[in-house]
């Protein structure tokens, strides 16, 4: 968390368009290595466009994506993959692959020798060697969202042998993890930031966000609506402004939670 | 979502249980087993059939001299001719088409992310066929005997019907990136009726000579199987077999999905051009010489996976190997059960092919929730 060098990833005044509809309006953020940045915001905000403007899947109608400073439209897929990694919401699967077919995958051009220590380590990290030859399709969703995390960090570390850190971005990773893995999968994103990749989350849960990120940005409309510590960002004002609920934040150790008892009473027919 | 708690402590247990070498192992020998397999149907086919040759005398015409008996010498002569100009031609026909049908149907079943698709089925071989009897029809009546069209340029009028059906039905059935199922097979069988109407037009039109050309296509043969047309897609079926690592790693991550196969770094755009054409040339190779034969495509693919996984590495390679071990084998039985008629071989797939392919269905019914 040195922000004074480089961003690793940055956004600069990006905007998507589709059809008339604006889902990003000039919003620039930066990201630094080393650092976890958690992406919140009510449904329709743009968390998932500008999740997919980052890792290059969706087009900017104006301003550009810059990774380790160079434009993100300039990688080819294959080099991209050596520096970034996404891990989406929900994978399908279409044939019978097995949880170790499924994390080699995350190899790129290396043969299975060359990646087995990296893949056992990924197995190992998310819990999984008992399901190594369990076919996706057999396992619970939480089962296969570790696998696929486990594919997307075998896929970091090689890129890393070969170009040191670089980014990993996770959309809603947990929404179908159980409390324990939904901790268990942040901790391995924190780790990964401390060892100098730069991590971005969109995570629904403002709890579980101002647990594993730094930083917070929330997005409202497509506009940036702030971008700072997560601790000093999450209020009981923000929330009413951006989310439309009354909510009461209580501190614990100096960091916010939310509580949403004091979300607005359902009123009795007048 | 039981017995978490333990499962970090049994990772030497599970090591000693499933060596993970086991599979690619098991790579090698699989691709070595159907290769034997191949040499044995070939070997059976060639002894079978209106003039039957017993493995001895078959020896004797590759210059092995096991059990010369009275009349070698004019039994050599025919059973040399036989072989040579007949049989040999035909056996290496059908195991190459067999190859590419069962390689283009697994190719175009990771493309369109969809154990089901087959060229035959969804109207990518009906393409090819309707092209070619354009090329029959027209180049006959429309313009002045363009004799070349129907031999040299067949195969290549089958591989543009087969590629402009593919591309159409992949533009039809796919959207941002998700393929939709159902849309892709109505919409197959939407192009098959088209092309199957373009057909019917040009049996309305055609001369006799034109009409049995045609209904060859239509029910597929390949009792027409001499050396130049085993020539022709020899190339075609060659560089397939060569292209198939271009795609096969391709191929595993499309199954997650477009949007990760690029996270992964395919270059998914190519993936998907290179695939095409490779399912548009194997498919329009087959067609150009034997016509229409269904469900080759679907079976043999759907076979392995069950056995040695989805990976399209070994599932490729493996699939070209029993294709032609399934078409040599349908082949024969083509040539035996009518003797000395021939069955259509289209027709004898259709008749295997179909009722797995709703077994299959049947089967996905179950397995899919929804």
């Amino acid at each position: 968390m040195t922000p004074g060098h480089d961003p690793m990833l940055e956004a600069a005044a990006v905007s998507v368009r589709i059809g008339r509809a604006t889902l990003l309006d000039r919003v620039t953020v930066a990201v630094h290595g080393g650092e976890t940045v958690a992406i919140a915001g009510p449904n329709g905000a743009g968390k998932s466009t500008l999740l997919r403007a980052l890792s290059g899947d969706q087009y900017c109608s104006e301003g550009g994506i810059y990774l380790k400073g160079r434009a993100l439209a300039s990688f080819a897929p294959r080099d991209l993959a050596r520096h970034r990694a996404v891990l989406s919401q929900h994978v399908n699967v279409s044939f019978p692959f097995t949880v170790e077919d499924i994390v080699m995958m995350g190899a790129g051009e290396r043969t299975r020798d060359a990646a087995q220590a990296l893949a056992d380590a990924a197995i190992d990290e998310l819990d999984l060697n008992a399901l190594r030859r369990r076919e996706l399709p057999t396992l619970s969703g939480g089962e296969q969202q570790r696998a696929h995390f486990a594919r997307v960090l075998l896929q970091l570390s090689c890129g890393e042998q070969e170009h040191g850190p670089g980014v990993l971005l996770l959309d809603e990773p947990t929404s179908s993890l159980d409390l324990r893995h939904q901790i268990g999968l942040l901790e391995i994103a924190r780790r990964r930031a401390r060892s100098g990749f730069a991590v971005v989350a969109v995570l629904h849960d403002l709890n579980l966000a101002v647990r594993f990120a730094d930083r917070i940005i929330v997005l409202s409309g497509g506009r940036l609506y702030a971008d700072g510590k997560t601790g000093e960002t999450i209020t009981a004002d923000l929330i009413k402004n951006v989310f439309k609920v009354e909510t009461a934040v209580g501190y614990d150790d100096g960091r916010p939670y939310v509580l949403p008892q004091r979300m607005q009473p359902i009123r009795p027919h007048a | 979502m039981a017995s978490r708690v333990a499962i970090g402590r049994l990772p030497e247990l599970s090591t000693i249980v499933m060596p993970p070498k086991a599979r690619r192992l098991s790579g090698a020998i699989v691709i070595a087993l159907l290769l034997c397999g191949v040499l044995a149907a070939a070997l059976l086919a060639t002894t079978i059939g209106a003039a039957g040759i017993p493995l001895p005398r078959l020896a004797a015409v590759f210059g092995l001299n096991i059990a010369a008996g009275g009349d070698a010498a004019g039994m050599l002569a025919r059973d040399t001719l036989v072989l040579w100009s007949i049989r040999i031609p035909r056996i290496s026909l059908a195991a190459m088409i067999g190859a590419l049908l069962a390689v283009s149907g697994a190719i175009m079943q990771g493309l369109f992310r969809n154990p089901l698709a087959d060229p035959a089925l969804v109207g990518v071989s009906s393409g090819g066929a309707f092209a070619a009897a354009s090329a029959i029809v027209l180049s006959d009546s429309a313009w002045v005997h363009l004799q070349f069209l129907q031999t040299r340029l067949l195969p290549v009028f089958a591989f543009i019907g087969s590629l402009l059906t593919t591309v159409i039905l992949y533009k039809i059935a796919s959207r941002s990136g998700r393929t939709s199922v159902a849309l892709f097979l109505l919409a197959g069988l939407a192009i098959a009726a088209l092309a199957n109407a373009g057909i019917g037009l040009l049996v309305f039109v055609a001369d006799d000579r034109q009409l049995r050309d045609i209904t060859f296509w239509l029910l597929g043969s390949l009792s027409g199987a001499t050396w130049p047309k085993v020539a022709s897609i020899a190339p075609v079926a060659a560089v397939a077999l060569l292209a198939i690592p271009l795609v096969a790693r391709g191929l595993d991550l499309l199954s997650l999905g477009e949007a990760e196969a690029f996270h992964s770094g395919v270059n998914v755009e190519r993936l998907k051009r290179i695939s095409i054409l490779m399912v548009s040339a194997m498919t329009g190779a087959a067609v150009s010489v034997c016509g229409v034969v269904g469900f080759v495509g679907i079976v043999v693919p759907h076979l392995l996976r069950l056995v040695i996984g989805p990976g399209h590495k070994l599932l490729l390679p493996a699939s070209a190997c029993l294709g032609a071990i399934l078409m040599i084998g349908a082949d024969t039985l083509a040539r035996v059960l009518a003797a000395p008629a021939e069955v259509p071989i289209g027709i004898l797939t259709a008749a295997i092919g179909a009722p797995f392919f709703l077994y299959m269905l049947l089967r996905q019914r179950n397995l899919v929730p929804q």
